[in-house]
């Protein structure tokens, strides 16, 4: 697939492919999303504001140039901005292919880190020499503003153009506690949600910390998403009640919505409030909550890709992928969209 | 919980206001931390942050300039970080155009274009990258409010206050048809005219006023604040927001 190589959310010619409950694939310009739905049906999107969650700085003990990504965080306590794992390049910035960045210089516990006005402490490895738990010092307030001030959004090469929050940050976005964004969110802008409610189709949202995407090292890259906490408010699992209630179906806006309703659901009955989503979805997961899903286009052996596994089967998505190659679809995350409904032969409980 | 008299509706309340360090702003950061909100305030000037956020404990001080859109985001990401999620956004902070005032044949371009940047696009650009959370904020019943402050110089022509009145103007117009287009989401984008009142701000544009004329700050903010409160989906308690 092309890769999307400009930061406009809502490209006039942005376009959908939908996978019906009968594996039947067709075309949609994605402006025109809405039409898919049913009155009746509840869409849950992700509410997360990014983080400026790249952070340039000097391993002070070596004096090396290094870029911090900032990867996991513990909860979505505001005040939990203290502990942080992170994953660390060597210098260099979002030009370079991340597999083509140089290592960090050895990181070892207790290794300060200047991030511009930040200052971290290398807390401990975390199995791998380049992904850390790392501290930041000093008032919770001054760490919020040293993030404000010099973090940049992560980026990757195939986007050239530096970006600022204002690409990233998603009409809806809330809360800041996404490493990256929560892309699928690009799609909903407020004349949609407007036009979905009108169409008698429920909105809700929750606060998830979508992780990053990709580190450039495939070590690493097996190990995503690392576990990520998520937040769900009570008008939204009362919403999702009664949507069940009244047969309608739940659509969920991206992979992190599908991770947050599926790992909180694993606790029966579903429940408002903070966890962590630690579930792995892939083809053996029965989905408890979500029918259908609109993402990004992913490339087979990612884990967005086996979570798109859980809804429908191999062949499908091969003749999806087929589809998207042909008709011209765009990759990655300001690209055209996928709109996945749970196989009728998949159908849980 | 025993909540003493003065504090209903305003404990577990969060509030930020911009110009937050004097006049009206100063008036509602007081009022608003006093009744038990959690306060950010946004101001230009970073020893002026420094000492209102230390004469109002737990308040959330914030350095940065509305007026420039590069500001937005880090002062959005502190607001949201700093309280956690927002329920009222006042956009207090205003710039007078030319000063001393001046016809609009008198008034520089780059004047204009200063009270433009601070009284319409701030506001604007602010609220924008607030939306989300006051969205969120109002589907949990919670609030979901923007506070615009206007004038009345955003409805009558006063010679001289054209950069001011025209950018009012904008900012209240602005108000009313956002408003309208978010109903159903639940978030309310209001304007008021606080009336004259005795602050830095009217004694740049007016120097000579008589003080004893102009209404205190103080009872501009109480004024302010009834009208926030009227349009909250409900009034919050500490036991219920806890």
């Amino acid at each position: 697939m092309l890769p999307a190589t400009r930061p406009v959310q809502r490209p006039a010619d942005a376009k959908l492919l939908a996978i019906d409950a009968g594996g039947r694939i067709s075309h949609w310009p994605r402006a025109r999303f809405a039409e898919l739905l049913r009155p009746g049906d509840l869409v849950v999107a992700n509410d997360a504001a990014t983080l400026p969650a790249s952070l340039a700085g000097i391993h002070v003990r070596t004096g090396k140039a290094i870029e911090v990504r900032l990867a996991q965080r513990g909860s979505l306590d505001p005040c939990d901005v203290r502990e942080f794992v992170a994953i660390v390049f060597g210098e260099g910035d979002h030009h370079t292919r991340t597999e083509d960045r140089p290592a960090p210089p050895p990181l070892l516990p207790g290794d300060v880190l200047q991030l511009g006005p930040l200052r971290a402490v290398v807390r401990r490895l975390v199995g791998h020499p380049r992904l850390v738990a790392l501290g930041f010092e000093g008032p919770i307030e001054a760490i919020w503003s040293g993030l404000a001030i010099h973090g940049r959004p992560i980026q990757y090469a195939h986007m050239e153009p530096t970006l600022a929050l204002w690409d990233v940050w998603t009409p809806i976005a809330g809360f800041p506690a996404a490493f990256e964004p929560p892309s699928a969110g690009f799609v909903l802008d407020w004349h949609t949600i407007s036009e979905l409610r009108s169409r008698g189709v429920g909105f809700a949202t929750l606060t998830h910390a979508a992780g990053i995407s990709s580190t450039g090292d495939p070590e690493l890259d097996r190990r995503l998403p690392l576990d990520e906490p998520y937040r769900i408010p009570a008008a939204t699992v009362e919403a999702i009640g009664r949507t069940r209630e009244r047969g309608g179906r739940m659509i969920a806006i991206g992979t992190t919505v599908v991770r947050a309703l599926e790992s909180a659901a694993e606790s029966s009955p579903l429940k408002p409030g903070g966890g962590i989503a630690t579930l792995r979805i892939g083809p053996g997961t029965t989905l408890q909550v979500v029918d259908a899903m609109l993402s990004g286009t992913h490339e087979p052996g990612t884990s967005h890709y086996e979570l798109l596994r859980a809804f429908t089967d191999e062949v499908t998505l091969r003749r999806a992928d087929r589809e998207l190659e042909a008709h011209g679809y765009r990759t990655h995350e300001f690209g055209d969209s996928v709109f996945v409904f749970r196989a009728r032969s998949r159908k849980g409980a | 919980m025993k909540r003493s008299t003065n504090d209903t509706g305003l404990r577990g309340v969060r509030i930020a206001v911009t110009g937050g360090t004097s006049g009206l702003g100063l008036a509602l950061v007081r009022e608003w931390h006093q009744r038990g909100a959690s306060v950010a305030f946004v101001a230009r000037d970073a020893e002026n942050v420094a000492r209102v956020a230390a004469a109002h404990d737990g308040a959330v001080g914030i350095t940065g300039d509305i007026s420039k859109k590069d500001w937005i985001h880090p002062i959005a990401l502190q607001i949201l970080g700093g309280l956690g999620a927002l329920d009222v956004l006042v956009n207090n902070a205003s710039s007078l155009g030319p000063v001393p005032l001046a016809p609009l044949s008198d008034t520089e371009c780059e004047d204009l274009e200063a009270a433009l940047a601070a009284n319409v696009l701030g506001p604007f650009r602010l609220t924008k990258a607030l939306l989300g959370a006051l969205r969120a904020s109002a589907a949990e019943r919670r609030g979901g409010i923007v506070m615009n402050i206007s004038s009345d110089a955003a409805v009558t022509p006063y010679p001289n206050w054209g950069a001011y009145g025209a950018s009012k103007a904008a900012l209240r117009h602005l108000s009313a048809i956002w408003d309208l287009e978010l109903d159903g989401a639940g978030v309310r984008i209001l304007s008021r005219d606080p009336g004259d009142m005795d602050t830095p701000l009217h004694k740049l544009a007016v120097p000579d006023a008589d003080p004893s004329t102009l209404l205190k700050p103080e009872a501009a903010a109480a004024d302010i604040t009834r009208a926030i409160l009227d349009a909250m989906p409900h009034r919050v308690t500490r036991s219920e927001a806890a």
